[in-house]
Parts: structure tokens; sequence; C-alpha cells
């Protein structure tokens, strides 16, 4: 699949640099089918939903998806999602998530949020895992290396990392530069460092230079492709 | 008679101190919130937001400012946004004064069960293992037995536990009890609550120390 180190003859920007893309259905025609997709938000905030469309309507197979809250059933499709990788698989439209579980079509694994956090740093940081209290003495623990620090104990909680992962933010510029809004930021940036190819949709795009260096969210440099959907908030 | 939910969390504001960092979990503690505007108090809501406000007027809802349980709320003046990693980082690096959060059942040990019943198969733990296992002190708010009369402070939790030695503070509609080495130690009654009443209720040994 196309990754980062391809971009440049991916696109036909004279700049390589210009990671802009026409629509979301380009944006996503190639991921494959087997990937683990890595998807941004919380809740319905900092949410990339006009990628989850596209990558519907593309249709891969047997995909891993890790995405906080699995309350976005429309991962679900025929011979689709075969395994996700949460912490929150419940809310409103999570129904056919848990009918998959249920049947046995859908791997599960849940994961406290903190934990799926650092596990996504640490593959987009070249680290070998994290170190957490987390989960000690529960369930959580089971079949985790415990490591003893200082006398202190802590489970090995192992990198995370997707062959794609989808993100929104509120800006952009042509180079992949991304704000976030609000409390939109949410695990955009993590899974932003931890794929492959990352895929960006935003509010608008401007030209490099025109956002404040100082209040990047998100460098460009973890960013492969960015498309302006607009409908956001101003 | 028992404390009402409004009464019990007047009482867990009330013990807040002023200048904490705080977290407030889904269900009774989100009476908690309602209590705090005004005082300097900034609550953290792990979606990324320190100084969470009052929700906002209808028409004023932002899809970008909610809570964990996916509500709009406001921020206050000196609130700041955060990704996930930062959030948590600062929920296990005991950075949070205090987490106060529902149970379904606490030991007198301190350990947690408050996200799945037993027998059930999925559950959502969301950030509550991380809460637990992270606050400075993390307080469980909750009735004192099940609908059906079942103690919730036991000697020993039989529920999927969210974290273990963690609670030192339970605050229920009968009592106020901390944790004491293998106890409960009760340190408020509700108004008309026996200590008998109490002990019948309650499923691991207390000891009475009203202040």
């Amino acid at each position: 699949m196309t990754g980062a180190a391809d971009m440049g003859h991916a696109n036909r920007h004279a700049n390589p640099l210009d990671k802009v893309v026409e629509s979301a259905e380009a944006a996503v025609a190639d991921v494959p089918d087997g990937a683990t997709v890595l998807v941004g938000g919380f809740g319905g905030s900092g949410f990339p939903k006009v990628l989850r469309e596209a990558l519907i309507r593309r249709h891969p197979r047997r995909i891993t998806v890790v995405c906080n809250n699995a309350d976005f059933g429309g991962f679900v499709y025929e011979d689709g999602l075969v395994r996700m990788i949460c912490s929150y698989p419940v809310g409103a439209t999570a129904k056919p998530l848990l009918e998959g579980i249920e049947a046995g079509t859908i791997e599960l694994e849940l994961t406290p949020q903190g934990t799926l956090a650092e596990r996504l740093r640490a593959g987009g940081s070249g680290l070998g895992g994290v170190l957490t209290p987390t989960g000690l003495g529960t369930e959580f623990q089971v079949g985790r290396r415990i490591i003893e620090v200082d006398g202190k104990s802590f489970i090995l909680a192992l990198p995370l990392r997707g062959d794609v992962a989808l993100i929104r933010a509120h800006q952009a510029d042509r180079y992949g530069n991304l704000v976030s809004r609000f409390a939109g930021r949410n695990f955009n940036p993590l899974m932003a460092m931890a794929a492959d190819l990352t895929i960006a949709e935003v509010d608008h795009i401007v030209e490099p230079g025109q956002l404040d260096p100082q209040q990047i969210h998100i460098p460009s440099v973890f960013v492969d492709r960015v498309v302006a959907v607009g409908g956001g908030p101003a | 008679m028992a404390w009402s939910n409004e009464a019990l969390a007047d009482i867990v504001a009330g013990d807040i101190t002023d200048g904490w960092y705080v977290n407030l979990g889904v269900g009774l503690p989100t009476l908690v919130a309602e209590r705090l505007p005004g005082r300097p108090v900034l609550v953290h809501s792990e979606n990324g937001i320190l100084g969470v406000g009052p929700p906002p007027p209808a028409g004023e809802e932002d899809p970008d400012i909610i809570d964990p349980g996916k509500n709009p709320v406001t921020i206050v003046p000196g609130a700041a946004y955060m990704d996930s990693g930062m959030s948590f980082a600062l929920i296990r690096g005991a950075h949070l004064d205090l987490s106060v959060m529902g149970a379904f059942q606490v030991s007198a040990d301190g350990d947690l069960a408050n996200w799945r019943l037993p027998g059930k198969k999925g559950g959502a733990i969301g950030g509550a293992a991380d809460l637990a296992a992270g606050s400075r002190r993390v307080w469980a708010m909750t009735t004192h037995t099940t609908r059906d009369g079942q103690p919730k402070l036991v000697r020993a939790c039989d529920y999927p536990l969210t974290a273990i030695r963690v609670v030192t503070r339970v605050y229920s509609d009968l009592a106020v009890l901390d944790v004491a080495n293998g106890r409960f130690r009760v340190i408020r009654m509700a108004p008309g609550v026996t200590e008998d009443e109490l002990r019948a209720s309650t499923g691991a040994e207390i000891e009475f120390a009203i202040q």
C-alpha cells in the first residue's frame, strides 16, 4: 500500500509536500482488505465521519478497527469488521457491533482508555511498549507481562500501530499541519503518529504559512493526505 | 432517614477543597459537578478538557465541547484542552487531587468494582480503570445497598474489578465511611440512621468514629 515514503509518487502536485487530495473517496481508495484502521475521535467530537462513510463505500474486507468509542456501528458491514479494539463498546449505534461480538463474528479487544492512548503513542514513537499501573489486579492484566520497577508492579502494554489512520481536524495547511477544534483533539494526534498512512479530513485548508506555527496540534510529518470536507463548525 | 442524592452531593461538594483538580464520573457524581460553579475547583473531563463548566443553554451546544458521557458542556475561564495522551498522563501521573466515581461494590481494602455486572459479556471500561488507579484520592459515591438490599460495601468484591486498593472514602446515602485497613470507619451518618442499621446493611466490618 501507499505509505508516507511513496506519497511523492502518488500525488500529482508539483510540490511533493502538498498532501491535499480532492475527495474522501480518492483519499481512501487504496485501503486494502485486512487493514488495521485507526479512527480518531471521542464520540462524535473530532470524529472523521466523512472518511468513515467513504471507507464504508470502499468496502475493504476483514478489517480491524481501533477507535475509542465503538458506538459507530457503521463500520459493521458485510464481511467487514472482524476485530475491534476500543475502550467503550456501547452506545446508541453500537448494536450491530454488539450483535457481531455476541455471534462470534467480531473479536473484541477491550482496552482501558489510557492504555489505548499509550499503546498508540508507543506505536508512533518507536517505543517497545509502556509500563502502566492501570488494570493491575483486574482482568486487564490477564495474559500480560508484569514488570517490577523500584518495587512497584506495572503491566507491559504493547505498542499499537495501524496501516491507516482516519482522523479529523478543524484546519489544515497544504502540507498537512493540523489544528483541532476544542475537545476534538482527543485521540487524533496519537493516531496520526501511529499509522503508515494517515488521512485527515478538515473543515478547510489554507496555504503553508497561514497557520500559526505555535498553535499546530499535529505537525505535517505525521500526515499523508488531507481532504477538505467542509460542513463543520466555522 | 437516608440522604437524598442531592443532599449527598452537597456533602461531597462540601468536602472538596478549593484549589483541587477533580474528575467526576457518570451517575451520582455528576450531581457534584452542578454544585461546583463559582468555586476555584477545576473539573477534568478525560476526553481532553480541564475546566469543565455547566451545560450550555439550549441552542448553544457545540459538538466539540462534550463531557465523557457525550453531553454538551461549557468551559470555565482558565480551562485548557488537550489530547487523550496528556489527559490520561495527568490521570495516571497522580495530578488529579480527586476522582469521584460510582460503584457496584467497594471492598474494605479499597477495591473498586464499577464497570460490569458479573456474568455479563462486554461492558465498557472507558477511562474508569485509569481514573481509579491513578487519582490521588478516589471517593466512591453510591447507594449503600443494591435495589434488592444487598450490601455494596463488602469484605471482598465478587464483581469484575476496576482497580484494587484505591478507594479511600465512600459516600453512601446512609453514611460517609473511610476505608481503613480492612474495615470501614464511619465518620458521618445520615440523620436517624442507627449503628445497628448500618451494621446490618454493610457486608464488612465497620467501626464508628463520628466526627
